[in-house]
């Protein structure tokens, strides 16, 4: 077999139930977990050049099994560890599980597994790489390269947040029924941000969280496939699926970003768009309706406009009154305010903005700048709106966004046959 | 929570931030580390070493470097068709002297103060934390948002 991408999928999709039944054997979910990871390396390197085994799953649990069995040991043999005696010692005369037995608690596993993992008792940043190890079966180093950390700052972060989950007691079964809105909350969570940690196309190193945004997409399918009847994770699955439709738009040739309103929508990702409209679609009538589904809505209509200009803003605008109503913040103030631009004009809109003046959660925010600076724009008054997008130039901590601001300044100054305007010091 | 919302930022996602040990005539006020004691030397250069240690065991260290002395630095300019001319160190008007920097991955922008503030307690003569300044800048290391 030439191709490795189809052994890749089928270990990441194996990789929570391997290690789910391993958890479950030895109740040991920090240890199984290496184990587990050593059992998909070993896959990696020997399904590609001797073939898929008769029963890849069984392979691995059984490779998982042996290494388990040694990691206990020898933990076992460097201390006494009270909280491994107090289990069942695994002996040798005990045989690794038959694979076939184990099948029934597949999904469930997945599923406890990412509630696992993005406990709240977890940092946002320990749940991501823990989520993605763990249930997305991707390796440390590739992680490691996502977040562009080293490889062993990286296996810190996700032994720490092991051990974390050691230590809080965090049991491996399903949330207890009234913790579990709260519990299913912080997985999309989770799942969102690695999405939006990838949500780019720019050259250069960026490239790599690409992979992420793939990476979520896939988490939040499986999600959905396990808990279909949940509406808000088919609104974040819809979401991603909208969004990353127009990642081939997203930025030019030279990697500098394109702005929604100036994207090629020929090259928008048609089939996504079908599936991603279609399931917000049927998701949306059958309730309860929450932000994540508020957001695909959006996100539906702004794919589905053939040109910026047909972008039905009026329904936009709509939505994000929904949506502030409820889940206010200030990014949704901002984003109600250009939607009232759009729908009512730049002065409504720039009226919109003043409101989030005194937001101390969105002084020195260069978004803030980035739309003022845009209105500003649409209203004429071109000096302004060069002042705001070099606020925001030198505010963003994005170089492709840096550049794409900078630009728009640049541009706007020179247009003039007067001259340039003049940078204020 | 808050709730989560499409090009929120990442006030939630970890940045980096460079760390910079950046000295200059008003801002050294310690003697320099020619003049200290053996032991003094040896404090320092423990304090740093386990520092670097705990930020790698904490999963928040990118990268730490020092840099060689002022005297090694060379200032290069394009010249004709493009060849490098170089200027020799040390360099009498260097107003600062960058002497090392870190590179941190924080959950926090309060995190990466908090760890500069404790680099700027390096021990210098008598074991006294020298209480150096540490400028800290995030780096461009966040990814777009849709515009």
């Amino acid at each position: 077999m030439n191709d490795i991408r189809p052994v890749e999928d089928l270990l990441r999709e194996l990789a929570p139930q391997v290690l789910g039944v391993l958890t479950r054997r030895f109740g040991d979910f920090a240890t199984a977990e290496d184990a587990v990871q050593e059992a998909l390396l070993a896959a990696a390197t020997q399904w590609p050049q001797q073939g898929l085994p008769e029963n890849p799953r069984g392979w691995l649990i059984q490779v998982g099994y042996r290494r388990m069995i040694e990691l206990v040991r020898s933990e076992q043999a460097r201390r006494k560890r009270e909280d491994l005696a107090a289990r069942r010692e695994p002996d040798d005369t005990r045989s690794a599980p038959a694979a076939d037995l184990e099948i029934a608690t597949d999904r469930d596993d997945t599923l406890i597994l990412l509630f696992l993992c993005c406990h709240p008792a977890l940092s946002p940043a320990s749940a991501i790489s823990l989520t993605l190890r763990a249930v997305g079966g991707l390796t440390t180093a590739e992680i490691a390269r996502a977040f562009m950390v080293p490889e062993a700052t990286m296996a810190q972060r996700i032994s720490r947040a092991k051990q974390r989950i050691k230590t809080s007691g965090i049991p491996f079964r399903m949330p207890d029924p009234r913790d579990r809105s709260g519990r299913l909350d912080a997985v999309l969570h989770v799942l969102y941000l690695i999405f939006n940690e990838g949500h780019t196309s720019s050259g250069g190193p960026a490239l790599r969280r690409v992979e992420l945004s793939g990476e979520a997409i896939r988490l939040a399918r499986a999600a959905h496939a396990l808990l279909p009847g949940d509406s808000e994770v088919a609104g974040l699955l819809a979401l991603m699926i909208l969004t990353e439709a127009r990642s081939p738009a997203r930025t030019g040739p030279g990697g500098e970003l394109i702005s929604l309103a100036e994207q090629d929508r020929s090259r928008w990702d048609a089939a996504a768009i079908a599936e991603g409209v279609d399931l917000i679609t049927r998701t949306l009538p059958v309730g309860p309706v929450g932000p994540y589904q508020i957001q695909a809505a959006i996100a539906a209509l702004h794919d589905e406009a053939p040109t910026a200009e047909k972008t039905d803003w009026p329904q936009i605008l709509a939505l994000y009154e929904v949506l502030e109503h409820h889940s206010a913040s200030p990014v949704v103030s901002l984003n109600r305010a250009v939607a009232t631009a759009m729908v009512h004009g730049p002065a409504a809109g720039l009226d919109a903005l003043a409101a989030l003046d005194g937001d101390p959660r969105m002084s020195g925010n260069h978004r803030l700048y980035a739309a003022r600076a845009h209105l500003y724009e649409m209203l004429g008054d071109r000096q302004t709106a060069v002042e705001n997008y070099r606020a925001a130039a030198g505010r963003t901590t994005s170089l492709p966004e840096q550049h794409y601001l900078r630009l728009r300044a640049a541009r706007l100054a020179v247009v003039d046959p007067a001259g340039p305007v003049p940078e204020r010091r | 929570m808050r709730a989560p919302v499409m090009g929120a930022g990442f006030e939630e996602q970890n940045v980096k931030y460079m760390l910079l040990m950046q000295f200059s005539a008003a801002t050294a006020d310690f003697p320099s580390i020619d003049t200290w004691s053996p032991q003094e030397i040896q404090a320092h250069i423990g304090f740093m070493r386990d520092s670097n240690a705990k930020l790698a065991a904490d999963g928040e260290m990118v990268d730490g470097q020092g840099l060689a002395g002022a005297d090694q630095a060379r200032i290069v300019r394009a010249g004709v068709g493009g060849a490098p001319v170089v200027t020799e160190g040390p360099f009498a008007e260097t107003k600062e002297f960058l002497a090392g920097y870190w590179i941190v991955d924080c959950e926090t922008p309060e995190r990466a103060v908090e760890i500069a503030a404790h680099l700027s307690t390096a021990p210098g003569p008598g074991g006294h934390p020298l209480n150096m300044p540490i400028e800290v800048r995030p780096i461009m290391s966040a990814p777009p948002q849709e515009l």
